[in-house]
């Protein structure tokens, strides 16, 4: 199957954001993922015959980044942080935990098609190990409980919210954002969590400045 | 000694809906940008360099002697020149370019419509992770908000001076934070570092002249603009400049992001953080990520900055200090990076390819208990053979946490050969294991 | 550019600015191991073998680290030591892990004994590999097209596959996928690498991992001989390299020639060699009773001999296969033997123009490879180089990279000549001629390169010519086959009131003599069967059974390339020559064959050649076929050759025949759009119905390749210089 006209259409306009369209490919790559559910061949196709690449060339590019997916993906897509500083802080725990509790080894999606689970590497939330993403959106400070309890909300069809961002919608929604279509939600959630604010509470607290100009 | 925080680029992240413009207007936001616009490129240039602001990404290298490099304009044949901002903060522990772009991402947007305006370019990119979608709609949001305001597009503030800047979502590649591979992956190839030379200051982006700078480097421009360059040298250290964000994480009892002078030392830092974990007493760390060698209790004093850290041994890099306490098994904790290095090695050179795959092996077995005394010597030596063999850094880095653990903690690895197994128990490591 | 003087392992080399220390090391003649460097491609730094250390980068200070020697430029004062305890320790290191997970399956590799990991891991290794985990495995191995094949375990992914597929033909349907230590090399679900020079990847792996389905398993290295030969496929003169065992071609492989084809070959000469094994005549055979029977060569010749002589004129078809040995002993034959003039090696539409052109514009002249580097501006008429001359497709793309302009007149915008970089200048078949007097840009230091298919363009010839000399650009002919040139330098054209390969067929002589013509080839393909037909006695010289050896009176078997040795005569004009590959004792060159005949011919007399002259003048000389129908309402048609069609040499070979591009017709876009995606094409010979592209064409014109359906265009389908219809036939 061919990818529809319209994302055709939304592929060029990718595409011709930048100087030179191959720029576009990522980008190109993560609206086929939102589109298809995964890259599929036909939408390494259309990323071909839009920039003028063979497809061996997209596949080499969509084979090298981790958040491209060969296979399809759930409903929502569930990141448990395992590098180092999680892992010890309790995220190999709580990967153990929603595997037995998905039934799913790592990147596999459960059997009704809702989640797929992934150990993922350092996201950039040390402060608030151990962290879990839930399409790409913050859950911060998580436990074994805390994060049963949302693979539980989500499979049911709750609502869940991020720590630190917006009320989570679907794994290829989130993909269509990367793909840089907005998707409105961004005055949802804080600016920061706590722990970035650690240091900035601490010198309001002390009147510590950097010195004026 | 330096042993108050500074809060410059963490001011504003407690502020109300402080990801807007009209909040970071509200405390002064773009007003560098009418300072700058006012002032000749080559002043601004110069202002960052006499700034000594130095490259936050790691690397350290003086932010305004890199812009310096682009050759001069040649009339005869203009190339277009790119600002490429580096937001692909992947370094394990590194957790401030992140938190800094949710926050306040319109400080990141003014810091590259000023460098980009020093530099004379006329596209910028930020290249940010894919894997942090708020941040990302933060930034959309960002640069939408700045065109509407006319701080980007045509003829900025009435200057004649155009820029166009694009946000762009990479799609999970630690390697990406090398800044050639970066340039490769925002040309839509695979990740992977080029030869050097040439440098991207000549041929970079679509082998233009290309300047790459981390997204905190760029952050820190408005306020430099705005205060002086004296200003910012004057604080930190001589040679290491200004302030910067460290981020503690692990076992303090508040982990997060402190802005202070670069100088200050870990014990102050830990101190700030309430301390280690009751009960608990600091066993290593690292001063700049997982690629930087660990510390211990016997660096505690060590100034954190560039030149203090590295006389001790190690690399101030991007200032991640991952706490780590006495519950922690270091053979563990070194074997799970080796095997983060393995996952995000980009496969281009052999020593970082081949060399991860089978330092993962060893390690896992020193692990398990099934080495042999020899394999530290081993895996020494194939560190030895990767260090400075590989094409790029991450090899280096992957050989850090390796070589510095055995020389620190050489016998809790034969522990582990002698109990057939490890001495630790993960669950004591935990952040509920208190509670429990 | 200036030189550089530096010190590597102690001694002073001096080599140009620029030069990589791996280089200058192979100038001192110190071997540094690697893998992923190859001096025609880019380098890229990344298998790492070559480090060395540099204690004196040229400024006083060294490198705190080895370095490879493939990416580093030399510096004046340089200090390198690619033998010492650093250097040895780095070099070691890596290759101990290369072997990490390398399967070490020698004993079992097609590329034991010829291999470099092999090689240098017993001159740069240790030995002992330190290493007792798991291996990497993958299931073996898999097909990157139906002909190369890849062993992912055995790869080191040094990149030079993927690399030469991009830079050098520009097929970049290879590429690395995944990434890490899974990295590898790979293509797209479902679409096979395709390149009509894939071969070379298998020819440059510096390890097991690409082999080819031809040779895969089919010998050991140690155990073949290997003969330089010149490929026979094209008018490029490729050198090649023959691997042979106990008389048998094993496998074809680029040799390294820097001022023809460097170290590149197509996929036709390196894998179209079973032609030679296949159907081939062991008899010399004569006709009896309206049967050919087998005949001893006395007996054979003699019967040629004795015909020849009686007949009152001859014909003399050589074709465009000889070596030019062979094309001289056919000139002398027609002219000293059988004192004909009626001779013509062109087997292919041709015209009156042309055999003028070729006499006063390209016999005795030289244009080279080196010239088209050299060149402001390379015009590619009647010419498609990666079909018609894989070698000068190379070397044009090459030097287009470099910066080369090159325009091609065109009938449709193809993929090689935006593979070229070529500015393409639609022209219609025919509209050639005021094409060529439009061509902006040419000066004294340009060449003009044009295909033999202007035969079909009336005037389009002159016009290349006329454009050279208003323009002082060189010219050169680029003809298909390995022996027209050759050809062109024995002057096989029509001699002094002698009829060319047109007008023998239609004059209705006594005897031909046809030699490696297909007649399907020829412009009118009836026409030739039927002077065969009629022909009161026809000798062939052929190395198989075909249309002409089933219709002749004496059929005499001859030799191929690999059974003689010969010199074929490039299109640039320079002689390649080639030994004989295989000693047989029965396989006689034409020459020998000829000469056997002239030996045995007692010329009854001069007036057979008087007569013959006579029957000539009755004739007509020419026949312009560009010029027979020009239907107004029709498409004209344009066509050339496929690099892999249906063409005799390439029998024999699956693997290389399923890598052919699948074959289309081409029409324009709007006609697409009405008659959709099968068609029916008409001509004056006959219709068929194939799938059809759209594609950027000359107006009012369709593309259809010349021999990849039925028995070819001038035999099923037009006539040349006719025009065609389309009708949808999509059900």
């Amino acid at each position: 199957m061919s990818l529809a006209p319209e994302t055709f259409d939304e592929l060029r306009e990718i595409a011709a954001r930048y100087p030179q369209a191959r720029s576009g490919l990522l980008p190109m790559l993560h609206l086929v993922q939102s589109v298809e559910g995964r890259v599929t061949p036909e939408g390494i196709q259309a990323c071909a015959d839009v920039l003028g690449l063979t497809p061996a060339e997209v596949s080499g590019v969509a084979t090298f980044y981790t958040m491209y997916k060969r296979h399809p993906v759930g409903k929502h897509h569930v990141g448990v942080c395992t590098n180092t500083l999680c892992a010890v802080m309790g995220g190999d725990e709580i990967f153990a935990c929603l595997r037995e509790k998905l039934e799913v080894g790592n990147d596999e999606t459960t059997a009704d098609g809702s989640i797929t689970l992934e150990h993922i590497e350092c996201n950039a939330a040390c402060d608030y190990a151990p962290v879990v993403m839930v399409n790409w959106e913050f859950f911060d400070n998580q436990t074994p409980e805390s994060a049963l309890q949302l693979v539980e909300d989500l499979r049911e069809g709750r609502e869940v919210v991020a720590s630190r961002g917006a009320r989570i919608t679907s794994w290829r929604e989130a993909e269509r954002v990367l793909a840089g279509f907005e998707d409105g939600l961004v005055d949802e959630g804080p600016a920061s969590g706590e722990a970035s604010q650690a240091g900035l509470r601490l010198a309001k607290d002390n009147d510590w400045k950097a010195p004026e100009a | 000694m330096t042993d108050t925080l500074t809060p410059v680029l963490t001011a504003n992240w407690a502020d109300e809906r402080a990801w807007t413009l009209s909040a970071y207007a509200a405390t002064g936001g773009y007003e560098a940008l009418d300072i700058a616009l006012g002032m000749a490129p080559e002043d601004v240039q110069t202002a960052v360099k006499d700034s000594g602001l130095r490259g936050r990404g790691g690397a350290g290298f003086p932010t305004g002697v890199k812009w310096g490099f682009l050759p001069p304009a040649d009339p005869e044949n203009p190339k277009p020149r790119y600002l490429v901002v580096n937001a692909d903060e992947s370094e394990p522990g590194t957790c401030k370019d992140i938190p800094l772009m949710m926050a306040s991402p319109h400080t990141l947007v003014e810091g590259v419509i000023i460098s980009s305006y020093a530099i004379r370019a006329e596209r910028a990119f930020i290249y940010v992770r894919g894997e942090v979608l708020h941040v990302i709609r933060r930034l959309q949001a960002a640069v939408r908000e700045a065109y509407e305001a006319g701080h980007l597009g045509t003829n900025i503030h009435g200057s004649g001076y155009d820029l166009e800047l694009v946000v762009h979502a990479g799609a999970g590649a630690y390697i990406c934070g090398e800044e050639t591979a970066l340039l490769d992956s925002l040309e839509g190839r695979r990740g992977q570092p080029r030869l050097r030379p040439p440098f991207p200051a000549v041929a970079g982006l679509y082998a233009s002249p290309t300047v790459i700078n981390n997204a905190e480097s760029i952050a820190s421009v408005p306020a430099i603009v705005k205060n002086g360059a004296s200003w910012f040298a004057g604080m930190g250290t001589e040679k290491s400049a200004g302030v910067g964000i460290f981020s503690l994480s692990g076992h303090v009892k508040k982990p997060g992001q402190y802005e202070a002078p670069l100088g200050i030392t870990l014990r102050k830092l830990i101190e700030l953080a309430g301390g280690v974990r009751e009960g608990h007493e600091l066993k290593f760390w690292t001063p700049g990520g997982s690629s930087t060698p660990l510390f211990t209790q016997e660096h505690l004093d060590v100034p954190l900055d560039f030149e203090g850290v590295a006389a001790a041994g190690s690399m101030l890099g991007t200032r991640a200090l991952q706490i780590f306490d006495d519950s922690v098994c270091v053979v563990r904790a070194v074997l799970r990076w080796t095997e983060f290095y393995k996952h995000e090695s980009c496969g281009k050179c052999t020593p970082c390819r081949e060399g991860t795959w089978w330092l993962v092996q060893v390690l896992e077995r020193l692990e398990k208990g099934d080495g042999k005394p020899e394999d530290l010597d081993l895996l020494l030596d194939q560190c030895d053979n990767i260090l400075g063999r590989s094409f790029c850094a991450l090899g280096d880095g992957a050989t850090s946490p390796i070589t510095s653990s055995i020389k620190y903690f050489r016998d809790e690895y034969l522990a582990h050969l002698e109990q057939g197994g490890c001495p630790f128990d993960p669950a004591a490591s935990t952040a509920w294991a208190e509670s429990k | 550019m200036s030189d550089v003087t530096l010190k590597i392992d102690g001694a002073d080399v001096t080599v140009p600015e620029g030069t990589l220390v791996i280089r200058a090391a192979e100038e001192a003649g110190i071997e540094i191991p690697r893998f992923c460097d190859h001096p025609l491609l880019a380098p890229v730094g990344a298998c790492r073998q070559c480090l060395v250390d540099i204690p004196d980068a040229g400024n006083g200070r060294g490198f705190p680290k080895p370095q490879a020697s493939c990416t580093i430029p030399v510096a004046e004062g340089m200090v390198v030591e690619t033998q010492n305890s650093t250097a040895v320790k780095a070099q070691h290191g890596i290759m101990e892990f290369l072997l990490v997970n390398h399967p070490l399956d020698c004993p079992v590799c097609d590329k034991g004994g010829e291999c470099p990991l092999q090689n240098q891991a017993m001159s740069h290794g240790q030995g002992e590999t330190r290493f007792e985990g798991t291996k990497r495995t993958f299931p073996k191995p898999i097909n990157l097209s139906p002909n190369v094949l890849l062993d992912r375990e055995r790869c080191i992914v040094c990149q030079r596959c993927t690399r030469f597929a991009a830079e050098i033909p520009g097929d970049p349907g290879i590429a690395l996928i995944q990434r890490g230590a899974q990295q590898q090399i790979g293509i797209a679900e479902d679409k096979p690498f395709s390149s009509y020079f894939s071969g070379n990847v298998i020819q440059i792996c510096p390890v097991g991992a690409l082999t080819s389905d031809d040779y895969r398993f089919r010998a050991r290295p140690f155990d073949l001989v290997s003969t330089p030969g010149v490929a026979e496929h094209d008018a490029c003169g490729a050198a090649i390299r023959i691997d042979h065992r106990r008389g048998k071609v094993m496998r074809r492989l680029a040799g390294n020639d820097p001022e023809v084809n460097e170290e590149w070959i197509s996929d036709k000469d390196r894998f179209a060699f079973r032609y030679a094994v296949r159907d081939r005549l062991t008899s010399p055979m004569v006709r009896e009773d309206g049967e050919l029977r087998p005949a001893s060569w006395l007996e054979a010749v003699a019967v040629a001999a004795a015909g020849l002589a009686a007949a009152g004129s001859v014909g003399v078809l050589p074709g465009g296969r000889l070596t030019l040995e062979d094309a001289k002993a056919y000139a002398s034959f027609a002219r000293d033997t059988l004192r004909t003039p009626h001779i013509d090696f062109r087997a292919r539409p041709l015209s009156a123009e042309e055999t003028d052109f070729l006499r006063s514009r390209v016999a005795g002249t030289s244009v080279t490879y080196a010239d088209l580097d050299a060149a402001d501006h390379v015009v590619l008429v009647g010419l498609e180089p990666e079909d018609e001359a894989g070698t000068l497709f190379l070397r044009l793309r090459k030097a287009n990279r470099k910066g080369l302009r090159i325009t091609a007149l065109s009938a449709y915008a193809s993929e090689g000549s935006r593979k070229l970089g070529a500015e393409v200048v639609l022209t219609a078949p025919g509209a050639e001629k005021d094409a060529l007097s439009q061509v902006n840009g040419v000066t004294e230091a340009s060449v003009i390169l044009v295909g033999e298919r202007l035969a079909t363009s009336p005037g389009a010839y002159s016009a290349a010519a006329d454009l050279a000399d208003r323009t002082g650009a060189r010219l050169a002919w680029v003809p298909r086959r390995a022996g027209d040139r050759g050809a062109v330098e024995a002057d096989l054209l029509p001699g002094e009131g002698g009829l060319d390969a047109d007008g023998i067929v239609r004059s209705g002589l006594d005897a031909l003599v046809v030699a490696g013509v297909d007649p399907d080839d020829t412009a009118d393909p009836a026409a030739f069967l039927a002077a065969l037909d009629q022909a009161g006695f026809v000798v062939s010289l052929e190395q198989r059974v075909t249309a002409v050896t089933e219709r002749a009176d004496v059929v005499l078997p001859v030799a191929t390339a690999s059974e003689k040795a010969g010199t074929f005569v490039t299109w640039e004009g320079r002689r390649r020559p080639f030994e004989k590959v295989f000693d047989k004792p029965a396989a006689y060159s034409d020459a020998e064959v000829l000469a056997h005949i002239t030996a045995e011919f007692s010329p009854l007399d001069a007036e057979s050649a008087e007569v013959a002259d006579e029957t000539v003048e009755s004739s007509p000389t020419t026949t312009d076929s560009a010029a027979t129908t020009t239907d107004s309402a029709g498409l004209r048609l344009a066509t050339w050759r496929l690099m892999l069609d249906n063409g005799t040499l390439q029998r024999g070979d699956k693997a290389l025949a399923a890598t052919a591009r699948p074959a289309f017709v081409r029409i324009p876009a709007a006609l697409h759009e009405k008659v959709g995606d099968v068609v029916t094409i008409a001509g004056d010979r006959g219709s068929w119905t194939l799938p059809a592209l759209p594609a950027e064409l000359a107006d009012n014109t369709v593309w259809v390749p010349t021999n990849s359906f039925g028995r070819g265009v001038w035999a099923d389908l037009a006539s040349p210089g006719s025009t065609v219809t389309i009708e949808g036939a999509e059900q």
